[in-house]
């Protein structure tokens, strides 16, 4: 049914009960009625899309401004990129998304190796606050990954023998 | 300039990164001199946030000094001093126009499920964020506010993010004069949702947790009652009986998509990521409050899907109401609850870091070491 041009306020009892005061999204939001107005209204300049932008299909271009920081690359962006061809409604775009994320932290460091960078992992996981702040629990954690690695390590090689 | 880099699931360093440039005409570069680690930081750095992409900076509650403005910026001038809200917002759109600054349809090209949020993911727009000695800041004219020359540093940082989505999470809970409210989580959001309860007349706040120094921070710091989980057997069957068996007034779920205190939720939403993180606050917070009450929800989930009971929403005729905070549109009340001393946002710190120290200080926040409430990071260039 076309409803464009539809004079719908002909329809008996058409607005009888509105109630300004019935509005649950009050005082987050000062309603105006500008939402009727849709996609209506004045345009921000365009920040000129200078990197590879992955942008959502449920909107008809990229927003006036955006990030810049890390565009896709590698295997994690050819995923990003599939991911990105289905809208947000569907387990196709974000679960792809997480499994990009994983394998984005192993480029990382496989970029490091590249740059010369020899990631200090222990130390971008903050152990020194560990160990200045929950150094038993720590050595719990060393202790107990230590007889599991021993276990399985003369499992193994009795296996072997 | 010196900045975080997120390297991968609870692994950041700083690194010398180059300086971030004026790419749009209502661009403003700002040297940051104070940042701090939000508690939805660390679902980034817990990697539960999808497309949180390795290289990226975090970091969306910061305040500094404007040190480069685009052409088209009238609003700010250079070396105003300025509180940056967390919200990316053009002003325009007409989600802008209406007071709804966290939901800008013009700061975001990879979701319309959430604005431009600095350095949130590209979920929330690729922006990089301001654990960084200086970050670009879009929409110059509207988001950055002049900090009152009275105000404290330490208040003014945590006015972009703290203050404003605690007060919005009692706002939106409908505080009724004579109310019980119950505030899930005693993080600093929690903690300051339960302060600002009172403002809104609340009879009797309460706040669940199952971190004991937290519970005490908020009992002492919001004048609030404050209950452990852990001790009880079930919290929905206590909320209940010590609402006379009625159900709280008002719900607030401060804790957002890393709930403990439900197995399923954690194994499902935490261990094997099959729903966006573990809804256990919001599945007590719908189950605990009265028949026709208001649930109201600033904890932080992922964009797909939660398991939530919504069947006892609807048959309970609950209130669901949530949203990133407006802080543009609550900053000048918040400001004047500051300046008359009626709040104390600083009051939440605990620790002062140097920005390049910051793999410990998302460690000491991330595992509540050192009875952690709110960490601030300092970058170099402060002065």
């Amino acid at each position: 049914m076309e409803t464009k041009n539809f004079d719908y306020k002909n329809i008996p009892g058409w607005g009888l009960d509105i109630d300004e005061r019935n509005e649950p999204t009050y005082p987050m939001k000062n309603y105006t009625g500008d939402d009727h107005k849709r996609s209506d209204y004045e345009k921000p300049p365009k920040q000129p899309v200078d990197v590879e932008i992955l942008k959502s299909t449920e909107r008809p271009e990229v927003s006036a401004v955006f990030g810049n920081a890390s565009p896709p690359s590698g295997l994690s962006g050819m995923i990003r990129r599939y991911a990105f061809k289905h809208s947000e409604d569907r387990y196709r775009h974000w679960i792809p998304l997480i499994l990009a994320d994983r394998i984005n932290a192993w480029e990382g460091i496989i970029e490091d190796f590249r740059s010369g960078i020899i990631p200090n992992i222990p130390a971008e996981r903050g152990w020194k606050s560990e160990m200045k702040y929950n150094r038993a629990e720590l050595t719990k954690k060393i202790l107990v990954t230590g007889v599991i690695s021993l276990v399985l390590l003369s499992y193994l090689t009795r296996k072997k023998r | 300039m010196l900045a975080m880099n997120y390297r991968g699931p609870y692994r950041v360093r700083t690194e010398q990164r180059p300086m971030p440039e004026i790419l749009h005409p209502e661009d403003a570069i700002v040297r940051v001199t104070r940042t701090c680690i939000c508690g939805s930081d660390l679902h980034l750095y817990h990697g539960m946030v999808p497309d949180t992409r390795v290289g990226s900076t975090f970091g969306h509650e910061f305040i500094g000094v404007i040190e480069e403005i685009g052409p088209l910026v009238t609003n700010v001038k250079i070396g105003d001093q300025v509180l940056v809200p967390f919200n990316i917002a053009c002003g325009r759109c007409n989600f802008c126009k209406q007071g709804l600054y966290g939901n800008c349809h013009e700061s975001n090209a990879m979701a319309t499920a959430v604005g431009g949020i600095f350095g949130y993911s590209h979920t929330a727009g690729g922006f990089n964020g301001g654990q960084a000695e200086y970050v670009r800041v879009p929409y110059a004219n509207v988001g950055p506010t002049v900090i009152p020359p009275d105000m404290d540093p330490d208040d003014a940082v945590l006015l972009t993010d703290v203050v404003p989505t605690g007060y919005q999470a009692a706002e939106m809970g409908g505080i009724k004069e004579g109310d019980t409210v119950v505030v899930f989580g005693a993080g600093p959001i929690g903690i300051m949702a339960a302060r600002c309860a009172w403002f809104f007349g609340a009879a009797r706040v309460i706040v669940i947790d199952h971190i004991d120094y937290r519970l005490e921070f908020a009992r002492n710091y919001a004048k609030c009652e404050a209950y452990n989980f852990k001790s009880m057997e079930d919290p929905v069957v206590f909320l209940k009986k010590i609402t006379d068996w009625y159900g709280a007034d008002v719900c607030i779920d401060c804790v957002g998509c890393e709930a403990e205190g439900n197995a399923l939720q954690t194994f499902t939403g935490k261990i094997t990521l099959m729903q966006a993180g573990a809804a256990t606050a919001l599945q007590w917070a719908i189950n605990s409050v009265k028949k026709g009450g208001i649930v109201s929800v600033v904890g932080v989930y992922g964009p797909p899907f939660n398991y939530v009971p919504i069947g006892n929403v609807l048959n309970k005729g609950i209130t669901l109401r949530a949203n990133q905070a407006s802080v543009k549109r609550l900053l000048p009340k918040l400001i004047e609850h500051v300046q008359a001393g009626r709040l104390d946002p600083k009051g939440l710190i605990t620790h002062k870091v140097p920005l390049e120290e910051i793999s410990d200080a998302y460690h000491i926040f991330s595992a509540k070491l050192d009875e952690c409430i709110k960490v601030v990071l300092i970058p170099s260039t402060k002065s």
